[in-house]
C-alpha cells in the first residue's frame, strides 16, 4: 500500500504559510485532472518549480502548509507533479485531511525542516515515519498520524473505507 | 466540567451525552454543500465510493457561484456536471443561474442552516453559518462525498478559544474591523483546529450580516470553526426564513475554554490587512498613502445589505476617483432586487461603480476583475494572498465596506471619515 514505502528525492524548500492559492492559483480550477494542475503547481510562489520538479521529489516547508481554500486540487496538483510527499512544521486543518484523502504523504516534522535545504537528497520512511537528510546524515521523527487519520489510512484510504461502510450496511 | 457550545452541538450530532476536546466522533450532518469547483470531484469521490444516492436530497445543497455564469467551456462542463447529478439525484437545494447567490450569502437567506445545526461544505468559508449558532465547517471534496454518502463526517472536537469584545464600537468600525483586528492579534495560524467562539457585550450589538462576517473569517485564523450564540437578534432574523424546528445551545459558565482574549475595542480605528496575509493588519490610519487601481466590494465575507448600504452611504452623490474601478458584487439576487427597490443600485451606478452578478469570480482571481501585474485593489473579501485576484505581482488590501467606499471615491486608500 501506498503509505507502506520507503521514497527517496530531492527537497524543495519554502517558508511559512504556503496557502492552497499559491500550491494552484484558482484560475485553473476548472480542471480537476491531476496532471494538468501539475502543470501550475505553485507556479505563483516558484514560477520554475513545476518545469524543474522531478517525479519523487519532496516540498518542505514552514508552518501553516496549505493554509486557506478548501480545494482538493491542491494536493492533487502536488500529486501530479510528482511530488511524492510534503514535509512542514505544521498543517492548515483542510490541507491535511484532503492530502490523507486523495493520498499524498504527509509528514509534520519541525525538526527536519529547520535541517533540510533546497536540493538536499532524502530519504522517507512512511511505515517508520522517518526523514533522512543525505546531505547531513541526520535521521528526524515526525509526528504520529492521530487516530482518526490511521483508521483511514488503514482502510486504503477515504473512498475505500466509505466503499466498506456502505458494503456492511447493504447487508 | 461544563461543555462549550461547539461541544454541545458536536455531542448533539454524535448522538452522546458529552463530548470533550480531542476525542474523535463520527457526526451526524444537517446540510452537505458544494460549489461548481468542489462538486466534481465530490462527484467523482462520491461514485467510487460505489454510492448511489446520496443520504437525503434534502439534505444537499448544490451552487454553482465560482465561475459561474460559466467563464469559459471548462466551467460550463463543470456546471453541466453538477447539473445533472442535482437531477439524477433529485437534490432539492440545487440553485440555477438567476436564483444563484454566493453560497455563503444564499444559504442562511434561503433558511437552510438553522441554530444547532452541524453543517459541512466543499469550501473553507463554510464557516460563516456559525454566526446562527451553528457548528459549520469546510471540508474537501472526498470528505463532502461521504457525507452525500454516509450522512455523517469524522471529526476531531477541538478545544475552543474565547473572544470577548468590550466597550463601543465608533462610527464606520463593523464586523470585518473586528475580526481583521482579531486576525492581525493571533495570526493566521493562532485558531489552528481550534473553535473561535465570539461573545462580549459588543458582539451582541453586532448585526447578523456583520457576525457572518466575522464567522466567515475564522479559517483565515486556521480555525476549524467560528461560533456566536443565539439571542435576540438571531431569532429576529429567522423568522419567515426558519420553516422547521431549531435547538438553541450554549456555553456552560464552568465550560473549559483554551484560552480566552479580551479586547477592548472602543478606540479601534477602520482595519486593513496588507499584502499578503490577512493578519498583517494595520489601523486604516496608519496604512500611509496607497494609490489603489480598483476597489472591490462584495463576496460572502461582505456581500450582505448591510454591507451594501455602508458603501451607498459613502457612494451617493459622489463619483469613483478616475483612475479606479469599482466592482460591485452583491452576495445573491434578493439582495440586488432590493437594492434596487431602495434606489441603491441607481446611486452606485452613477458613481460610477459596475455591478455584478453574484459570483465569486473576483475574489479568488477566477473570472470578473481580475488584477494586473503591479495593479493594486483593496477589497472586502476574505485572502490577500499572492496571486490571489490575478498577477502574481498584483497586490490586495483587505478591508471592510466603508473603507472600500472611501478609497474608491479618493483613489488611495481612505478612512470614511475624510468622504463621509
Amino acid at each position: 500500500m501506498e503509505f507502506r514505502t520507503v521514497l527517496e528525492g530531492r527537497a524543495w524548500r519554502y517558508g511559512a504559510n504556503v496557502d492552497t492559492d499559491v500550491i494552484i492559483p484558482a484560475r485553473y480550477l476548472t480542471s480537476y485532472d491531476p496532471a494538468e494542475l501539475g502543470k501550475h503547481c505553485l507556479e505563483d510562489l516558484d514560477p520554475d518549480f513545476a518545469s524543474r520538479v522531478r517525479p519523487g521529489d519532496m516540498v518542505v516547508a514552514e508552518e501553516n502548509f496549505g493554509s486557506g481554500s478548501s480545494r482538493e486540487h491542491a494536493p492533487l496538483a502536488l500529486k501530479g507533479c510528482g511530488v511524492s510527499c510534503v514535509i512542514a512544521s505544521s498543517f492548515a486543518r483542510i490541507f491535511y485531511r484532503n492530502a490523507i484523502n486523495v493520498g499524498l504523504p504527509i509528514l509534520e516534522c519541525p525538526e527536519a525542516v529547520a535541517d533540510i535545504r533546497t536540493g538536499d537528497p532524502l530519504r522517507v520512511d512512511l511505515e517508520r515515519g522517518t526523514i533522512e537528510n543525505l546531505r547531513t546524515g541526520r535521521t528526524f521523527q515526525s509526528t504520529p498520524f492521530p487516530e482518526s487519520v490511521r483508521n483511514i489510512i488503514e482502510a486504503g484510504g477515504l473512498v475505500e473505507y466509505v466503499r466498506r461502510k456502505l458494503k456492511e450496511g447493504s447487508k | 466540567m461544563g461543555s462549550t457550545i461547539t461541544e454541545k452541538i458536536l455531542a448533539h450530532h454524535a448522538g452522546v451525552e458529552k463530548v470533550t476536546s480531542g476525542e474523535l466522533i463520527t457526526a451526524r450532518v444537517d446540510l452537505a454543500l458544494a460549489n461548481d469547483v468542489t462538486a466534481p470531484l465530490a462527484i467523482e469521490a462520491f461514485r467510487k465510493m460505489g454510492a448511489e444516492r446520496v443520504f437525503d436530497p434534502r439534505k444537499v445543497a448544490l451552487l454553482p457561484d465560482h465561475f459561474a455564469p460559466a467563464r469559459d467551456i471548462a466551467a460550463a462542463e463543470n456546471c453541466a456536471l453538477m447539473r445533472r447529478f442535482a437531477r439524477e439525484q433529485g437534490i432539492v437545494h440545487y440553485y440555477e443561474v438567476g436564483k444563484v447567490g454566493i453560497e455563503h450569502v444564499l444559504v442562511p437567506e434561503q433558511g437552510l442552516v438553522l441554530p444547532g445545526d452541524l453543517v459541512v461544505g466543499a469550501d473553507s468559508h463554510t464557516c460563516t453559518y456559525g454566526a446562527l449558532g451553528a457548528f459549520s465547517t469546510g471540508v474537501g471534496s472526498t470528505d463532502l462525498a461521504m457525507a452525500w454518502a454516509l450522512g455523517e463526517i469524522w471529526l476531531r472536537v477541538p478545544k475552543t478559544l474565547k473572544f470577548v469584545y468590550k466597550g463601543r464600537l465608533r462610527p464606520w468600525v463593523g464586523g470585518k474591523d473586528l475580526i481583521l483586528y482579531t486576525i492581525g492579534k493571533i495570526g493566521v495560524d493562532g485558531a489552528l483546529y481550534r473553535a473561535m467562539e465570539f461573545s462580549g457585550p459588543v458582539v451582541e450589538e453586532l448585526s447578523m450580516d456583520a457576525r457572518f462576517t466575522m464567522a466567515n473569517m475564522a479559517i483565515e485564523a486556521g480555525a476549524k470553526n467560528g461560533i456566536f450564540h443565539v439571542d435576540d437578534v438571531t431569532r429576529e432574523w429567522l423568522k419567515g426564513r426558519a420553516e422547521r424546528e431549531y435547538l438553541e445551545f450554549s456555553s456552560d459558565p464552568d465550560a473549559e475554554y483554551e484560552r480566552v482574549y479580551e479586547f477592548d475595542v472602543s478606540e479601534l480605528e477602520p482595519q486593513v490587512a496588507l499584502p499578503h496575509l490577512p493578519s498583517n493588519v494595520k489601523p486604516v490610519t496608519e496604512v500611509g498613502e496607497v494609490e489603489v487601481d480598483q476597489v472591490v466590494i462584495g463576496s460572502c465575507t461582505n456581500g450582505r445589505l448591510e454591507d451594501m448600504e455602508v458603501a451607498w452611504r459613502i457612494l451617493k452623490g459622489k463619483k469613483v476617483h478616475p483612475r479606479v474601478r469599482l466592482l460591485v458584487f452583491p452576495g445573491s439576487q434578493e439582495i440586488i432586487r432590493e437594492m434596487a427597490s431602495r434606489g441603491w443600485l441607481e446611486s452606485l451606478v452613477e458613481a460610477g461603480a459596475v455591478i455584478s452578478p453574484p459570483t465569486c469570480g473576483p475574489c479568488l482571481g477566477g473570472h470578473m476583475g481580475v488584477l494586473a501585474a503591479g495593479e493594486r485593489a483593496v477589497s472586502t473579501t476574505n485572502r490577500n494572498f499572492v496571486g490571489r485576484m490575478g498577477h502574481r505581482d498584483s497586490e490586495v488590501y483587505l478591508a471592510g465596506p466603508a473603507v472600500a467606499a472611501a478609497t474608491a471615491v479618493l483613489g488611495r486608500i481612505a478612512h470614511p471619515e475624510e468622504v463621509a
